[in-house]
């Protein structure tokens, strides 16, 4: 399956669409990345006067790039018309900030997929390079 | 392996897991994971890959589906240490 097929396989959009571009998937890893764009809505109150990205966006960024796009791959012609899905746990270290006009690296490592469960590492890298969050995500699909 | 050793082992794998204590401190056959221990769904998964690396036993879907109280837990292990 293409980045491009998975991408448009997935349930969300703007404004809760948090995945630009795939650029590596495979059975055991996804890398993808997303431009924070300095017009987006909860950079006013995120915070008042000092607009940085909120760790619940970045969480779902990590979530949609690291365990939705990479469970959409791991489905593949197994995925149904209207898949239900669910962000079933989190446990992420938030090291740096994410400024409006930033493009993060999210890349996803599977721990495993089993029983429609889908549990990664995942981490968040800036374009410097810098780390800027990372931990375990899981999902669920219930088909 | 006893059936108490086997609850034992169970309830270490579980107790990670369980939201409602109370209920933990009174587990029985008859403890039901979902309604009584308040593990989620999810959870549960996480409880059946830790059954296997415990038991070095291998959890199938009809198992999965099975494995929602003590009683009906402690039955695939059985029949899957049986197998082995």
């Amino acid at each position: 399956m293409s980045a491009q097929e998975i991408i448009s396989k997935l349930p969300y959009s703007d404004p809760f669409l948090f995945v630009d571009e795939l650029s590596s998937i495979s059975e055991n890893e996804i890398t993808g990345s997303y431009l924070f764009k300095r017009n987006m809505p909860f950079y006013d109150g995120h915070f008042k006067g000092n607009p940085i990205t909120p760790g619940v966006i970045l969480t779902e960024c990590m979530a949609q790039i690291g365990v939705v796009c990479l469970g959409i791959f791991l489905m593949g012609d197994k995925l149904g018309e209207n898949p239900k899905i669910a962000m079933t746990s989190t446990d992420i270290h938030f090291l740096n900030p994410v400024l409006p006009d930033e493009k993060v690296i999210v890349t996803s490592t599977k721990e495993y997929f089993r029983f429609g469960k889908l549990k990664c590492h995942v981490t968040m890298t800036n374009e410097e390079g810098e780390e800027v969050c990372n931990g375990f995500i899981s999902g669920m699909i219930f088909q | 392996m006893s059936d108490t050793n086997l609850l034992e082992k169970l309830k270490t794998i579980v107790e990670p897991y369980v939201q409602n204590k109370e209920a933990f401190s009174t587990i029985s056959e008859e403890t039901d994971f979902i309604n009584d221990l308040k593990i989620n769904s999810a959870n549960l998964i996480d409880v059946a890959l830790d059954v296997e690396d415990e038991f070095d036993i291998m959890i199938e879907n009809d198992d999965m589906d099975k494995m929602l109280t003590v009683k009906s837990s402690l039955e695939v292990i059985e029949q899957k240490l049986a197998e082995k």
